[in-house]
């Protein structure tokens, strides 16, 4: 197992959160969240890999009990996590839409309604 | 091996699952129902888990409880099943968690009008994630049930679409949250390709007896990240005061009364059941109190500067999570009895303050000190109730926030921080203060109407119900019970004992793991009398005095900076560090990132 699909994990988080951290529009600032959170989705999918592994699906009869597979649990989060994922990234751009409604701008730096 | 598949185990699973059944139900027939029904199906549901709880508590005060989910029993300590452990401290958490809720329903019979059924689906939905997040012993479980509780909480927060300021901060708090959220999970990926286990008690196991390398330093640090960021510990804690100011006063309850003290259970939970075999006591013990003593300062000094009542109060809760954090980082039984003890009084207070500050918003479209100069005069009771709830948020014996701050300063004392005493009453005088002042002003128009500053939060926000000419008896009631709870905390005989007690099962991370892989329990846990002690009491004191003392000074400042120089020379410091709150999401993410690293050098650079 190489070491790239971690980097790359690494790599998704970082960029995410630099995102989030510069970012100057909300639908930017969501997407950057939605980047990030891909680093957990690449991070879980090259914990379970296996070299020459075929998928996690067994058929009738049952199968040897050794055979070799990927791990499917680490399919089972990333499922998991994808279905919490698109949750949060609707909530999240409904409330953008409607915080350009009211305030006419996506801007972080032009709100101020909260600081002090 | 024996695993009780009878009886109480079954409760668990009813705790999580019933009020998700009902939050469906609801959420699908309630343009249907009339809105009296809506209230009593939500309310019964949330009294029926409180109900659960309390059967929790009482069965797991014998041993802890342990489920696991459809019979896949361990063998030789490895499972494919998932479990649920309950021990008095996952118990009482899950019961504050659906009192509360039940409270803050019955609040809102008369207090949220516009929503409908979509305001008692999440409350639910957001009542099933609390009990989720207490009752697991499965760290993937959390991250799924803290997103639940997450998701449900940023709609809440955002429930008012009207509000400018209310959108503004439930995107705060969504976005900051989540990405907690992710860092935990990739924490939990790493702890994963490293043991290939995922149950709180299979982890510990695979890790207990090693020495810790930098992957399993990695991995804490971002599984701590996330339950961080909910736990508002510094500088984690910027979206706090943001969704705080703008929720719903019930929402507000829940948020300060025990979803953020969670974030602080949640984290030691994990590195007790985890961690505590591999990454020693000591380090990450002196981490969380250093960071721990941060929170309260950053805390009560922005407290201290807010002239909305919702931000006041919203940062005087992580004022006291920074106290919550050095009680458990004592790392012993002691202190986490203390910091049990104190969370709930702490509730009980600072509940009865946020739907204070709800009725004061419905009745006036206000909760800001300047509008409301002098003019909550004409509600005579509840001027009462602030004064009472300030007095226990300042550890007026005999409230239980009293005996909580005593247990923590003892036991923090004992563990080697003989300072900590001073931090604790500091904290508390200087957040009840700030509560006093408030009422004192409002309440009785004392002091000349304060000098408007600008760059801060006002206080005037969209009402959540037409203007009440009286305040129902059913918005009064939750704010006794609560107060009462606080009380009862102190009061009653036996409740430090029973603490103590659960404190030391929840510390034996040894004991955790090895009941929930075999199934058999625990032996007899010794319990030390903890209680009131004289010096206790005379330290409650003390900072009720000085928080008085700090009320008076705020109302009259002007002549307080004449004559403390002090106070001027702190003003520019106190400019600096109200400016680093400033409402953009991006600098919360910034020091989000600097707050992980923190823990990572505070809990790391000793194990080289």
């Amino acid at each position: 197992m190489s070491v790239y699909p971690y980097l790359v994990a690494g790599w998704l988080m970082a960029v995410g959160i630099i995102g989030i951290v510069r970012g100057r529009n909300l639908v930017q600032t969501v997407i950057c969240l939605s980047v990030a959170q891909s680093a957990t989705y690449v991070l879980l999918l090259s914990v379970g890999y296996q070299r020459h592994a075929t998928p996690p699906v067994f058929g009738e009869p049952a199968s040897k009990p050794n055979f070799h597979v990927v791990d499917p649990v680490v399919q089972a989060l990333t499922l998991t996590d994808i279905v919490v994922s698109a949750t949060v990234t609707a909530l999240l751009l409904s409330l953008a839409i409607q915080i350009h409604k009211r305030h006419g701008t996506l801007d972080p730096n032009e709100l101020n309604t909260l600081e002090g | 091996m024996s695993f009780g598949q009878g009886g109480s185990s079954a409760l668990a699973p009813l705790a999580i699952a019933v009020p998700i059944a009902v939050a469906a139900i609801l959420q699908a027939a309630s343009e249907r129902l009339p809105r009296k029904v809506v209230d009593a199906v939500a309310t019964a549901t949330a009294a029926a888990v409180t109900g659960v709880a309390a059967a929790l508590l009482a069965a797991s005060a014998g041993g802890r409880v342990v489920t696991w989910s459809a019979g896949w029993l361990p063998h030789h300590g490895f499972s494919v099943g998932i479990v649920l452990v309950v021990d008095p401290v996952g118990a009482g958490v899950a019961l504050v968690a659906a009192g509360l809720v039940t409270l803050a329903l019955v609040f809102s019979w008369r207090y949220i009008e516009a929503a409908g059924g979509r305001y008692h689906a999440l409350m639910l939905l957001f009542l099933a994630g609390l009990e989720g997040f207490s009752l697991t012993g499965d760290l993937f479980d959390m991250f799924v049930f803290f997103e639940l509780m997450g998701a449900a909480a940023y709609a809440l927060t955002g429930m008012k679409v009207e509000d400018p300021s209310s959108l503004q901060g439930a995107f705060n708090f969504g976005i900051v949250n989540s990405l907690g959220a992710y860092l935990s999970l990739m924490g939990i990926g790493l702890l994963y390709a490293h043991t290939g286990q995922l149950g709180l008690p299979q982890l510990g196991h695979a890790l207990a007896g090693h020495r810790p390398d930098a992957l399993v330093l990695g991995a804490f640090v971002l599984v701590m990240a996330g339950f961080l960021v909910k736990g508002a510990m510094a500088p984690l804690h910027f979206w706090l005061a943001d969704a705080h100011a703008v929720a719903p006063a019930p929402v507000c309850l829940l948020f300060s009364g025990v979803m953020v003290p969670l974030g602080t259970y949640a984290a030691f939970r994990v590195y007790w059941t985890v961690f505590s075999g591999t990454l020693p006591p000591d380090d990450v013990g002196r981490a969380f109190v250093v960071l721990g003593t941060l929170t309260g300062v950053v805390g009560a000094v922005m407290c201290l500067g807010q002239r909305n009542f919702k931000r006041l109060l919203a940062f005087s809760t992580v004022a006291h999570v920074g106290l919550f954090l050095v009680a458990l980082g004592t790392v012993d039984a002691d202190g986490t009895a203390g910091a049990i003890v104190y969370v709930v009084g702490h509730a009980g207070a600072k509940g009865a303050l946020f739907l204070l500050a709800g009725i004061l918003l419905d009745r006036y479209g206000s909760v800001d000190e300047v509008n409301l100069h002098g003019r909550v005069r004409d509600l005579r009771v509840e001027r009462w109730l602030l004064v009472a709830g300030g007095l226990a948020l300042a550890c007026l014996p005999p409230f239980g926030t009293a005996l909580g701050k005593s247990l923590a300063e003892d036991a923090a004392g004992a563990a080697g921080y003989g300072w900590a005493p001073v931090l604790f009453v500091g904290v508390s005088a200087l957040t009840g203060g700030a509560v006093l002042r408030f009422t004192a002003r409002v309440g009785w128009g004392l002091g000349t109407p304060p000098i408007v500053e600008s760059g801060t939060t006002t206080g005037d926000e969209e009402r959540e119900t037409q203007p009440l000419s009286r305040v129902p008896i059913t918005m009064v009631i939750p704010v006794v019970v609560l107060l009462a709870g606080a009380l009862a905390v102190g009061v009653v005989p036996g409740v430090g004992r029973a603490a103590s007690a659960a404190a030391h099962l929840f510390v034996d991370g040894a004991g955790y793991r090895h009941q929930a892989l075999s199934g058999a329990p625990t032996g007899a846990v010794s319990t030390a009398g903890s209680g009131w002690t004289t010096g206790g009491v005379l330290i409650g004191l003390l900072s009720a005095a000085l928080a008085v003392g700090v009320a008076a000074a705020g109302i009259w400042s002007r002549a307080v900076r004449r004559r403390l120089p002090a106070v001027a020379v702190g003003a520019p410091a106190l400019k600096v560090l109200r400016r680093l709150h400033s409402g953009h999401v991006g600098d919360y993410v910034a020091w989000m990132v600097v707050g992980v690293a923190a823990l990572g050098g505070l809990v790391g650079l000793p194990l080289r």
